[in-house]
């Protein structure tokens, strides 16, 4: 197997005193697809908002291939917090995809997914627009570059966040809940450009609710409860054959 | 008749089936509008007539100054004392808002004193204030703190009426828009500074691209109004011998007694620079309004100049 391109140790996380995350260790390999399940304040989303420097850690580490996210080791051992500056470098090799898509108002659909590559990979304008254009294609809505993000249903507000994430070549994608604030009826139309991803050999970690999606595109599931990693494996060996009663209680009410 | 069997209200059906359509019914009538239309009609007429014919007015003498040198000097000096004023509180403003904002205790600190002392007490007072400053400072002198002075000047040379009246209002309204900016800056979302942020943005570059410009929708009505006020707000120089409208228009009916002609002068000549203002801040409104509804815009002036816009993007698109 391949070395891993995320590696989380002993990664804690405490909200005033609450403790959220209780030392999760977790790798993530070249072009697997791992799909993180718990019920809500399992810690799930928080976990992935640590990976890419959105929330501080209390304790732990992050390795993004050679990167430690967030921290510089100094001679003699010191570990030393980065500028906001500095962290932004880092994060440019980490895509995120929100559950509210959180994108530009005030830009149009191109403008949201060329100014990325436009304003930090220094891409010239032509081959931004290119790119941006051939991603747009990628998610099925090269119709609708001139467009302003409001005027998009949900389903079609997503994709273009997945084209705006995917514009910068990270990584590694995070997903946190992608699916959740959209009609029953979009929800599909996501998950298909998700799954097409995952099978283009794409790295990516998806905090999700679809267990569909989970079993039929992950190739890693990690099931959380109460900040920590309950237990992983195969979509099949988690969903058919886990032997831990709060996983089968969760997979029992969800799937009803 | 037939009544529908009900537990709670019988409904009569109508006594025949004739078939109805809707689409051409007529309006509602409305008895109280139209008494309303009238007696607004009255009093305008009224009003007029007032205007018109009351020689108290002055008419004549309301043409001859509009248009004479010192009114003319005046409405420059409050444009300039507007303007500079505005300039001063607009970029003073930003930084304290950005300071207010700041995870920097010290920044936060002296960004709130700043504002508290500024915004707690009266405009005019200050006004005096400065342009007294020589009785509290009488030298102002440039050099090391507690060592040698390099250049000194005394107070009173340096703060003309003038300078104190930039200084006045515009520290008075670096206070009021930094508060305009922080409220504008804390409405944006949380989760757009959050994908900025996820895309590798640097926080200078969230500010100027993502926060600001999402800022400016709910920025630029209450700096509008703040600087219609700073407008009409220049009048207070005229306490401390700034040669501004007001006080060009006391300068002469002091001469000629005639108040109410040159205090319409005065009034002709804010209202027609607040009207402009008006109309600069539709087009600035226009522009923030980008993408801020599924429709586009809402009112019928905004609908045409968009499709005039519309048809000039599709021309240019043709040609190249």
């Amino acid at each position: 197997m391949t070395p891993p391109v995320l590696r989380i140790s002993g990664l804690r996380k405490q909200f005033s005193g609450v403790e959220v995350l209780k030392g999760i260790d977790l790798e993530v390999h070249v072009g697997e697809t791992v799909a993180i399940l718990g019920s809500s304040g399992s810690g799930k989303s928080t976990l992935l908002r640590c990976v890419n420097c959105l929330e501080v850690p209390s304790g732990g580490s992050i390795w993004l291939g050679d990167e430690l996210m967030g921290y510089r080791q100094e001679s003699g051992g010191t570990v030393r917090r980065l500028t906001e500056s500095q962290i932004a470098v880092q994060r440019r090799k980490v895509g995120m995809v929100f559950q509210n898509f959180n994108l530009f108002p005030h830009w149009t659909v191109l403008q949201n997914i060329a100014d990325g590559p436009r304003s930090i990979l220094k891409l010239s304008k032509a081959e931004a627009i290119e790119r941006s254009m051939t991603l747009l294609t990628r998610v099925g809505l090269a119709d609708r570059a001139n467009a302003y993000p409001r005027q998009l249903s949900g389903g079609q507000q997503q994709r273009v966040a997945i084209a705006r994430a995917l514009a910068l070549e990270p990584a590694v994608l995070l997903f946190d809940e992608p699916t959740s604030a959209l009609d029953p009826e979009n929800v599909g139309e996501v998950t298909d450009v998700m799954a097409a991803l995952a099978a283009s050999g794409a790295t990516m970690l998806v905090v999700t609710h679809e267990l569909g999606f989970a079993r039929a595109a992950a190739d890693r599931v990690v099931f959380m409860d109460g900040g920590v990693i309950l237990e992983q494996g195969t979509p099949t060996e988690v969903f058919d054959y886990s032997q831990e009663p709060r996983t089968r209680e969760f997979m029992r009410k969800t799937l009803v | 008749m037939a009544t529908l069997p009900s537990s709670q209200t019988d409904i009569e059906l109508p006594a025949t089936q004739q078939p109805v359509d809707v689409a051409r019914a007529r309006s509602p009538r409305r008895p109280a509008t139209w008494v309303l239309s009238i007696i607004t009609v009255v009093v305008a007429v009224q009003l007029l007539h007032l205007l018109l014919t009351n020689p108290n007015f002055e008419w004549d003498v309301v043409a001859q100054y509009l248009n004479s040198e010192t009114v003319l000097q005046g409405v420059v000096m409050t444009l300039f004392l507007t303007v500079t004023a505005m300039t001063i509180g607009l970029v003073l403003g930003g930084i304290l808002a950005v300071c207010r904002l700041s995870d920097n205790a010290l920044l936060r600190a002296l960004a709130s004193s700043y504002i508290w002392f500024f915004r707690g007490t009266p405009q005019l007072v200050q006004l005096i204030f400065w342009f007294n400053i020589g009785l509290l400072v009488p030298v102002l002198s440039i050099g090391i703190p507690f060592g040698p002075t390099f250049a000194s000047i005394e107070s009173n040379t340096l703060v003309t009426p003038l300078l104190a009246a930039i200084v006045g209002l515009g520290l008075h309204d670096a206070a009021y828009q930094a508060e305009i900016y922080r409220a504008g800056l804390i409405s944006v979302d949380e989760g757009q500074l959050e994908a900025a942020k996820a895309l590798g943005m640097k926080p200078v570059r969230v500010f100027f691209r993502i926060q600001l410009p999402q800022a400016m929708r709910f920025i630029v009505p209450p700096t509008f109004n703040s600087i219609i006020a700073l407008v009409k707000g220049t009048s207070l120089v005229s306490v401390i011998g700034g040669a501004e409208l007001l006080f060009s228009v006391k300068e002469i009916y002091s001469q000629t007694y005639q108040t109410v002609p040159l205090l319409i002068v005065a009034s002709i000549w804010y209202l027609f620079i607040t009207t402009v203002l008006n109309g600069v801040q539709f087009f600035i409104e226009r522009h923030y309004g980008r993408g801020s509804s599924r429709n586009g815009a809402s009112s019928l002036v905004v609908r045409f100049l968009d499709r005039r816009a519309a048809e000039r993007n599709l021309n240019r698109g043709m040609e190249s």
